[in-house]
């Protein structure tokens, strides 16, 4: 069954946070050098995408438990794999095989899964495109608000590589999350599109996710929600939806603004509430879980999941709660004004 | 939520950083012009120059003007059209008063036009795109703009040529249109023609129907696809009569008044020079319709007529340009503030036009230099820093607003230096040889991109005459710490926002401690604490990790970090008071003492209920109460919370002749009378209130009212603190007369609220006025909390009646040395809010006020006050303070609800 015939049918929950998880393994420079970057020449312990190339077993336990946790949609461990993000690294070469690696790492997964649960639903692979770690509408420099650290071009030749190794290992749906900056994500859009339009092929399914950072609802680059959406709305994409930065609690109003004016599925993927004066988020399952069933039952969503601080446990929660709950519906686009 | 079906209708939708639906009622959109080098003599200039950000100018003006999209236009012979259009997009990004708007990226060459889209996040539209050079070239860079998902206008030109007649405009049209929609996968809505708009009048008769054809054309192409839109360059029209203002904007007004009736949805005009047709000279208006309409025209009789009357009218002088003087005018008004104010104003809204003049002017006034800094310009980023904290600024303008001050600082610089020369501040290393200024490097951590608080930390700290090492975001432990090395710098300053930031802090702080260096390490931003530094940072490494609260303390650290003497002392106290924080986190877990509930019920208020009557109210149930005449109003306002509110804090009227504040305190209170005066006057806002009364009863901690035949349930918390021998554990039940006395008592409820404030609040935005616009603010809440007031005074003597002789002037009212009292949901006595929905539905509130409740129980207009009234003469105000967990439990089985739902709403006062 394709990912859209799911959701005509289905609320699908996406997993969790892969960071937290991470840091369960209190892992040290040196296993995430692994054998292979013994000898790099830079420290990489923080390169999380690395692990899927030096410790898969961790990364594909990591997708496992969510699985296990009633998550249909996995995203693939590869938010800093563009040649872009991995030149803190300098690890910019490393870019392609990385996603390869992410997908088959979740791949994997799912094989593990299924061999022991024969029946279980279709789950989807999304291969995550994480919004570079310089943005295009801003300046760095407070002196100089016209220059930017990074061109539209550069970043598209980095996406496209991304997304072609993604396509290359047969993930099920792009994910271009975590926008920040919309020009980074339109640069996303613009490398998809003409990527299979050059190449002829059918386009992967989209899901679009921004993150509204603060108070004001805006995001970092100063859309609003609705300016955001429009600024978007031409990759026609299968979702779109809101994760980071802010709580369930926070997201809310956000969200129930997006299910009004989307014309697609809406996902939606909180933090475990805010964080305390330790970083930590103290966000019980349960009242996250709350929360989204909330929503769910108010046809805010048709995809569920997590960010920042939640975990399988978290996962768990919200696949009880919103088994048994209608999707939203999407609404009709009238042919008239 | 309803089940309904959403319905989304194909209206063309663009977006700058805020959104534009063109919708059939949004009649006609305005798309500014000026930012067309072809067009505009002055910005030509200007970016020929290379004066960008003066020539963001006139972006700004435009958007000021009212216009709705700004088309920009760099096609000229002189200038690198790509490079100019990329500035100038890049620089107008940072602009979020004109980026709100969506662009236009306007341009005969596609290179520029691709050019632009890559420097905007919003939805543009393309202008514009043709068949001129062939099918295939045009189906390719529909292509393009569709994946920059940005809308197009196709102009009526095609292989043969540009579109002069009715039928030749519509069938370009109608080809571009299937072409777009079929081959390309173009929404309808987002394809705009411009069917060409050419100068009529101008003595050559194939002209006089150009502006017919365009009007006609555009009524076919709306009725046969309704879909797309139509826009066109409105000046074109009236280009034989340049240089007359006058004219060209009647015969625009006239143009527009048809084309618009046609249809014509968009239009690039001078968006500050629109006139109305309404209100063109009669004489002057016949005569530009005959032109447009191309009526009364053989031999261009119509043309000679106008000709002729627009040499008159040039002739006497004065014309229409008066009106947007008067607006320039206004909008300037703020220069007439004092100097410290205009650097403010200029501060908070990034204006970087008169910034230069301002400081300079400061310069001449105070003292030094550097009190210019430490003074006006400080306060003024400070207010930027509590504007953004509370959600009102978003980084954009925060980002700009640095921007100015560093303009600022940098006329200062070359004085400071001076100065700095004259007395060798900070000129001595803390090593004590001589070199240059003491340094500090900045620097955001790894994973993280937010830097505005580092920037402000930079410039502030960078005023104070230290040299700053900025090495911007995202950067990762080992480059910070080789580029401290290799600068040598006296402190290391790291910046973080989001929370993993502060693992990252950690890490640092070991591997300062690993590599053996001595610097101290200064910590900031907005995820960072005290205590966080002090329990996980600061263990991790001996030679100094401060935790800095905000830019302006930075300057005080630093300079007790880097003085011999002073640093050793200071890092000694600081050390222990971190051990001190540390071992309090440590052994956290107090115990606090509560009274079981039953035992708090027990001990509730001692009220004689057996000699007890109850005064009756003049009415029961509810009315809605309305206020003509702000002015009775006026003597029940209580000024101190005004004050509060502009950080001038003391009683009132003292305040006005205090020693410190006194000054600015007058200032303002004179121009909060003469806004308040005007308020009044004009009518600007209207007072709407619900009053009513029911017999009730207490019964435990709920009381039981009765609304006609219906009883209704209001719950209320008891205090559960161990109390004193003799005192009472409070609840507001206390103050209604229990059920078992079986004797009439009632309570009573309203509701108020100030209606009108938001258009006004536009008006200030618009004229820049945010000083205007907070005193209104302020204002409205005050007129607010004066009709509860007025009205629980009208309560007592008239609706209750149960203080008829009460003579209390205003400070006693302030003092509430009144009997009785009226307290609201969600205040200390009775903290839960959602007792509101109780209230409101009692009051038919939503009805008499047109208050409406949001999800978290704020009450919209913000300007409002609600309440219940206890009228016994021993009821009083209390604060609930914190209840446990047996309470929590019984006040769920009095709701109703589930223990997840009051959990939620109680929070703060659950133990």
């Amino acid at each position: 069954m394709s990912i859209r015939q799911a959701l005509q049918e289905r609320i699908l929950v996406i997993d969790g946070a892969m960071g937290t998880m991470i840091q369960r393994h209190k892992l040290t420079e040196e296993d995430y050098r692994g054998q292979r970057f013994a000898n790099w020449h830079s420290d990489v312990k923080g390169n999380n995408d690395l692990l899927c190339i030096t410790q898969p077993a961790i990364i594909t336990g990591i997708h496992l438990q969510y699985l296990e946790a009633g998550a249909d949609i996995i995203e693939t461990n590869t938010f800093s794999s563009t040649s872009i993000a991995m030149a803190d690294y300098d690890m910019q070469d490393l870019a392609y095989e990385l996603n390869v690696a992410a997908a088959n790492c979740v791949r994997e997964a799912i094989n593990q899964y299924k061999a022991k649960h024969p029946n279980s639903k279709e789950k989807y692979i999304a291969g995550s495109i994480g919004p570079l770690n310089k943005t295009l509408s801003l300046s760095p420099d407070v002196n100089n608000p016209g220059y930017r650290a990074v061109t539209f071009d550069e970043v598209v030749v980095a996406y496209t590589e991304q997304i072609k190794a993604l396509d290359d290992a047969g993930v099920d749906v792009l994910l271009v999350e975590t926008i920040f900056d919309t020009l980074n994500a339109k640069a996303a859009i613009y490398a998809i599109k003409e990527y299979y339009r050059k190449v002829g092929k059918t386009e992967l399914p989209i899901m679009i996710s921004g993150t509204i950072t603060d108070a004001s609802g805006r995001t970092l680059s100063g859309q609003t929600l609705e300016a955001f959406y429009t600024s978007v709305a031409h990759a026609n994409p299968l979702s779109v939806g809101l994760n980071c930065a802010l709580g369930a609690q926070d997201m809310r109003s956000h969200i129930e603004e997006l299910s009004q004016i989307a014309t697609c599925y809406t996902s939606a993927y909180p933090n475990a509430g805010l964080p305390n004066a330790m970083g930590q988020y103290d966000e019980a399952p349960h009242q996250t879980a709350h929360f989204i069933e909330e929503w769910a039952q108010n046809k805010f969503v048709n995809i569920v999941g997590g960010c920042c601080g939640t975990t399988p446990d978290h996962i768990k929660h919200m696949a009880d709660n919103v088994r048994s709950i209608s999707p939203r519906t999407l609404p009709i686009q009238d042919a008239t004004i | 939520m309803s089940e309904q079906t959403i319905h989304i209708k194909p209206y063309l939708r663009l977006a700058g950083l805020e959104p534009l639906v063109v919708r059939p009622e949004t009649n006609f959109v305005n798309v500014g012009e000026r930012t067309n080098v072809t067009g505009s003599k002055k910005f030509a200039r200007l970016i020929r120059e290379n004066k960008y950000e003066e020539a963001l100018s006139v972006a700004r003006q435009q958007v000021e003007s009212g216009a709705q999209i700004i088309d920009i236009n760099m096609d000229d012979a002189l200038l690198e059209g790509v490079k100019a259009m990329t500035t100038y997009l890049n620089l107008l990004q940072s602009e979020p008063d004109i980026a709100r708007i969506p662009i236009m990226i306007d341009s005969s060459k596609f290179e520029i036009i691709e050019a632009g889209l890559k420097c905007v996040q919003g939805k543009c539209i393309v202008n514009s795109i043709s068949m001129k050079e062939g099918e295939a070239k045009f189906i390719e860079q529909a292509h393009i703009c569709k994946a920059y998902g940005a809308a197009v206008i196709v102009m009526a030109f095609d292989e043969v040529g540009q579109a002069d007649t009715k039928d030749r405009k519509i069938e370009i049209c109608e080809r571009a249109y299937k072409i777009l929609v079929e081959q390309v996968g173009f929404n309808p809505q987002d394809i705009i023609f411009d069917p060409n708009i050419f100068a009529v009048a101008t003595g050559i008769e194939e002209h006089n129907n150009y502006a017919v054809d365009f009007i006609e054309a555009t009524r076919v192409i709306k009725q046969k696809m309704p879909l797309a839109k139509v826009s066109g360059g409105v000046s074109n029209v009236s280009f034989s009569f340049r240089g007359n203002e006058a004219v060209r904007e009647a015969i625009h007004a006239v143009f527009l008044f048809h084309a618009i009736k046609a249809g014509m949805d968009m239009g690039i005009v001078n968006a500050g020079q629109l006139a109305l047709y309404d209100e063109i000279d009669p004489v002057l208006r016949n005569l530009c319709e005959d032109v447009i309409l191309n009526k009364n025209n053989d031999n261009n009789q119509a043309t000679e007529a106008l000709i002729q009357y627009a040499d008159q009218i040039k002739a006497s002088g004065e014309n229409a340009g008066q009106s947007s003087e008067e607006a320039n005018k206004l909008k300037l008004a703020w220069r007439n503030d004092t100097v410290e104010k205009r650097l403010a104003h200029s501060l908070i809204n990034g204006i970087t036009d008169f910034i230069e003049a301002d400081t300079e002017e400061a310069r001449l006034q105070y003292s030094a230099p550097l009190e210019v800094i430490e003074g006006p310009l400080m306060a003024g980023m400070n207010q930027v820093g509590d504007l953004f904290g509370a959600g009102k600024m978003f980084l954009p303008q925060v980002v700009k607003s640095a921007r100015v001050m560093k303009k600022s600082v940098a006329v200062l610089t070359p004085f400071i230096e001076a100065e700095k020369e004259r007395i060798k501040l900070a000129s001595t290393s803390p090593n004590g040889e001589t070199k240059g200024p003491a340094k500090i490097l900045l620097a955001t951590v790894k994973g993280d991109v937010h830097d505005i608080g580092k920037n402000i930390v930079g410039v502030v700290l960078g005023c104070n005459g230290y040299e700053i090492i900025d090495i911007g975001v995202m950067v990762p432990a080992d480059k910070i710490l080789a580029e401290a090395e290799k600068h040598q710098v006296d402190i290391i300053g790291l910046s973080g926002l989001i929370t993993p930031s502060l693992d990252e802090m950690v890490h640092i702080a070991k591997e300062m401690k690993r590599r053996g260096m001595k610097i101290p390490l200064m910590i900031g931003g907005a995820t960072t604490s005290r205590m966080h530094t002090a329990v996980k940072i600061a263990p991790e490494y001996e030679n100094g990790v401060i935790h800095v609260l905000d830019a302006s303390r930075s300057v005080t650290v630093a300079g007790s970090l880097l003085n011999k003497d002073q640093k050793v002392a200071f890092l000694g106290s600081l050390e222990k008071e971190y051990i001190g924080l540390k071992s309090d986190f440590d052994n956290k877990r107090t115990v606090k003492q509560s009274l079981p509930y039953v035992n708090a019920l027990n001990n509730k208020v001692a009220i004689d209920w057996t000699n007890f009557s109850a005064p009756k109210p003049s009415f029961t149930g509810n009315k809605a109460i309305e206020i003509n005449d702000l002015s009775i109003l006026v003597d029940y306002i209580d000024w101190k919370p005004f004050f509060i509110a502009w950080e001038l804090h003391g009683p009132f009227p003292a305040i006005l002749k205090d020693e410190k504040v006194g000054e600015v305190a007058s200032k303002l209170y004179a121009d909060a009378q003469e806004l308040l005066q005007t308020i009044i006057r004009e009518k600007w806002l209207t007072a709407k209130g619900a009053l009513g009364f029911w017999p009730a009863n207490a019964q435990g901690d709920d009381v039981i009212v009765s609304n006609g035949e219906a009883k209704t349930e209001l719950h209320f918390l008891r205090q559960q603190a161990i109390k004193a021998a003799g005192q009472p554990n409070y609840s507001l039940a206390d103050f209604i007369c229990p059920a078992s006395e079986n004797k009439e008592d009632y309570l009573g409820a309203f509701a108020v609220t100030i209606h009108g404030i938001e258009k006004h609040i536009k008006a200030f935005e618009a004229a820049h006025d945010d000083y205007n616009k907070i005193i209104l603010q302020a204002l409205a809440d005050r007129l607010a909390e004066a009709f509860a007031e007025y009205l629980h005074a009208k309560t007592r003597k008239e609706y209750w009646g149960y203080a008829k002789d009460e003579q209390l002037q205003n400070e006693e009212l302030i003092k509430e040395s009144y009997e009785g009292i009226r307290p609201a949901p969600g205040y200390p006595a009775c903290p839960d809010h959602t007792e509101k929905y109780t209230l409101f539905s009692l009051l038919d509130a939503e009805k008499h006020t047109g208050i409406t409740l949001t999800e978290s129980l704020a009450m919209y207009p913000a300007s409002s006050v609600c309440g219940w009234y206890f009228a016994n003469p021993q009821s009083q105000y209390f604060g609930l303070g914190k209840i446990a967990q047996d309470q929590v439990v019984d006040y769920a089985k009095r709701k109703k609800q589930t223990m997840e739902y009051i959990t939620r709403w109680l929070q703060p006062v659950i133990e």
